[in-house]
């Protein structure tokens, strides 16, 4: 089963990708010179614009931010008149935005530490806290430690599924995974939650690798933020609007929800669509630079789109840049993309890429198909071709 | 958020309090910031009311604090400051010159622009008024006791004379001048700080003697020969010398031979602070005392866990960020990009940076 996956590439067709065993696969192919010299050209890449990080960066992330307080600020007061329609559309609109931004291309990356080189506490992964239940120490180790370590490798990435949604038919099918479509759909709508409780990593305590006492720690401080985001979001800005209360905590659902489901369509566009592929364990044993990453690349996808859809993302449209660099700021993934994609087509290397809704279709019917046993057979027919 | 956050009256805090239920997890000050950023008192602000040029390489800066700031510093003490350039925050430490009162809403330093010093020339030349910097709050223990004692020495070169200025304000504002001696040396008169007013201190104060060494002309003072000539009654001082390391390290050796070592106090200035080797060097652990020597090969991450300590580590190869600590003092090397960061008030990734000279981590 591990090696079922090796040869499809359909729609890339310059890919060399067929790999023949699963300890040459993170190489793809490539000679251990190829692979050091793939290592140090995308080096270079990220020295040149570590090297010419400044003031124009600077701004650019204190802008971000000015926008994304000046948008929750103006959303908020709208919904103190909540009451009008139009300014419940357009506050909660805004709240929205606001929410998202903070996330992604705020949150997500300032915990990333790509802003740490400024040297400011207030912009910096030590200190910062973002506005989701999840506290930011326990995502910084999943996220961060495990997932862009260990990325898509079964078993290891615990990411890939988030343990619970059978996103690659090497993991094992249950009779609960029938299920999977339909529980996507909640762990989409509620997001943040997910995130928060797959970040305690129960599994681990269940499997004794982790004490429980550290768990109930996590347990208190999960609990505490969750508390302070639900008196902000559902009691004391409903109170402040008065008559409006009712129609104002509504929108702080909807904004809320809106922003979980669209960082679950964003992520999951990152790393489970077709094209992006996962790795056994095996491939970790003596790891080169190099081999980490060519991992990256074949195991992520980005997004194509305009600027907007690049912000609004945090970025992680360029998932593929992202996961080669991911102290890089955000802002500098863009210019760097086609140089990065340039050498991956030198070498060999898929590069995937597409749409947003191309991209989703896929994951979603990727989910679909694999609620079903089986699925280790993909039919051709392009890039955002399902496992059928 | 976990700032420690700098002492507000109690019914600001109150306030504050109620209307971080409403920012969380952001501080209010976080969104007062956006309309002044002396109003947030979640990092010690200042402006830039002006930069008046003292010499032709030094400049005083007059600073308004923001919300946060008490002006309670000891005279003698040094204060932080901390400015973007090329959006990197640089921080360096300068005596504060201004009279510690609470009916002043600014306070000075007065920065030398050092030859190799990056941030000191952009404070000197290239900063606007207006111009908000951070800062840190007040420190040193070369500060002037209450009240004064009755007989005083002082012993500078070059910039060391800020924090005794400080002094002297001090005691000539509250009119406490007891029986003051400095000694003073500078290459000539041209570089001299503050040489007018000390002349009118001299003029006003009696019990004030000045004496002033050009060493382009007089030569450079040495402590062993000139002092019993300069100020016989030394011995009878409570002594304050602020220098070159060369002045310090003699002033201690003059001190302990005459067995008046308790009575000298000694504060290192300006480029000592910066550590410059190019490879290598012992790492301090401040927190738990443990220091170990090392190559410039071996990460701060690794030395740290050679020497026993617990130390924080992710992925051990420099993308998650879990082993970053604050780099007290000293500097570091990244061992991917060859890039050197200094110490004051950085945190740094131990997994992939090595000593460059002699550091110090807080763990």
């Amino acid at each position: 089963m591990p090696n079922s996956r090796t040869v499809s590439q359909p729609a890339i067709t310059q890919a060399v990708v067929t790999a023949r065993s699963s300890t040459l696969r993170t190489t793809a192919g490539l000679s251990e010179f190829e692979v050091s010299r793939l290592a140090a050209e995308l080096d270079a890449i990220r020295a040149e614009v570590m090297g010419d990080l400044g003031a124009a960066d600077a701004d650019y992330i204190r802008r971000v931010i000015a926008v994304q307080r000046g948008l929750e600020f103006g959303g908020r007061a709208l919904l103190m008149v909540s009451l009008f329609p139009p300014a419940w559309l357009a506050g909660t609109g805004a709240l929205a935005v606001a929410k998202i931004l903070e996330n992604m291309e705020i949150g997500h990356n300032v915990l990333h530490g790509q802003w740490d080189w400024m040297g400011d506490p207030e912009i910096h992964s030590t200190t910062w806290e973002w506005d989701a239940v999840s506290p930011a120490a326990g995502w910084k180790r999943s996220h961060n430690v495990v997932h862009h370590t260990y990325t898509n490798i079964l078993g290891k990435d615990r990411d890939l599924g988030y343990s619970a949604i059978r996103v690659d038919p090497a993991q094992p099918w249950k009779p609960i995974h029938l299920f999977q479509p339909l529980y996507n759909l909640g762990l989409s709508l509620g997001f943040e939650y997910g995130i928060a409780i797959y970040d305690l990593e129960l599994d681990k305590v269940a499997a004794g690798d982790k004490p429980w006492s550290q768990a109930r720690a996590e347990i208190g401080g999960l609990w505490q933020k969750i508390r302070r985001q639900w008196i902000k979001d559902y009691v004391a800005f409903p109170l402040l609007s008065g008559p409006a209360a009712p129609t104002t905590l509504v929108a702080n659902v909807v904004a809320n929800v809106a922003r979980n489901v669209w960082g679950h369509t964003v992520i999951f566009c990152g790393h489970f669509p077709a094209g992006a592929q996962t790795f056994t364990e095996d491939q970790l044993v003596d790891e080169s630079p190099g081999g980490w990453y060519i991992r990256q690349v074949l195991g992520s996808a980005n997004l194509d789109g305009p600027p907007l859809l690049h912000l609004m993302t945090g970025n992680l449209s360029h998932q593929i840049e992202h996961h080669l660099f991911p102290d890089m700021p955000s802002n500098r993934y863009a210019e760097i993309a086609p140089k990065v994609r340039e050498v991956c087509a030198r070498y060999g290397l898929p590069y995937t890429s597409g749409s947003l809704p191309r991209q989703y279709a896929g994951v979603l019917l990727t989910i679909a198909r694999l609620a079903l046993p089986g699925g280790g057979r993909r039919v051709a027919g392009g890039e955002n071709a399902g496992w059928m | 958020m976990i700032t420690s956050l700098p002492s507000l009256p109690i019914g600001l805090r109150r306030l504050r309090d109620a209307a971080e239920r409403l920012t969380t997890p952001l501080l209010p000050d976080d969104y007062l910031a956006m309309i002044n950023p002396l109003w947030s008192a979640r990092e010690l602000r200042g402006r830039i009311v002006s930069v008046v040029p003292e010499t032709a390489d030094s400049a005083t800066l007059t600073i308004a604090p923001g919300a946060g700031w008490r002006f309670e510093h000891r005279p003698g003490q040094y204060v932080g400051i901390g400015a973007a350039l090329h959006g990197r925050f640089r921080w360096r430490s300068y005596s504060l010159t201004s009279v510690p009162t609470a009916r002043t809403d600014t306070l000075t330093i007065t920065v030398k622009a050092m030859p190799e010093g990056m941030l000191s020339g952009h404070l000197v030349r290239g900063l606007e008024p207006g111009t908000v910097v951070r800062l840190a709050r007040p420190e040193g223990d070369f500060f002037l006791p209450e009240p004064p004692p009755p007989r005083l020495l002082f012993i500078t070169t070059g910039s060391g004379i800020t924090p005794v200025m400080a002094i002297l304000r001090t005691m000539d504002r509250r009119g406490s001048m007891t029986d003051v001696v400095l000694v003073h040396s500078v290459p000539d008169p041209e570089a001299m700080l503050f040489r007018a007013e000390l002349h009118d201190l001299r003029d006003h104060h009696p019990s004030f003697r000045l004496h002033e060494q050009f060493s382009r002309r007089d030569g450079r003072i040495s402590l062993t020969h000139d002092l019993q000539r300069l100020c016989p009654d030394w011995r009878e001082r409570q002594a304050w010398v602020c220098g070159t390391d060369s002045l310090l390290e003699e002033a201690g050796r003059v001190w302990a031979d005459a067995n008046r070592a308790p009575s000298l106090h000694r504060e290192k200035f300006a480029s000592a602070r910066i550590g410059n080797a190019s490879a290598g060097g012992s790492v301090r652990f401040s927190t738990s005392g443990f220091a170990v020597e090392t190559d410039g090969a071996t990460t701060l991450l690794e030395a740290g866990e050679r020497a026993g300590i617990l130390m924080p580590f992710g992925c051990r190869m420099g993308i998650c960020r879990t082993c970053v600590l604050p780099l007290t003092a000293g500097r570091v090397r990244d061992l991917r990009t060859g890039t050197e960061h200094e110490g004051g008030h950085q945190m740094i990734q131990t997994c992939i940076n090595a000593p460059a000279g002699d550091c110090v981590l807080d763990i």
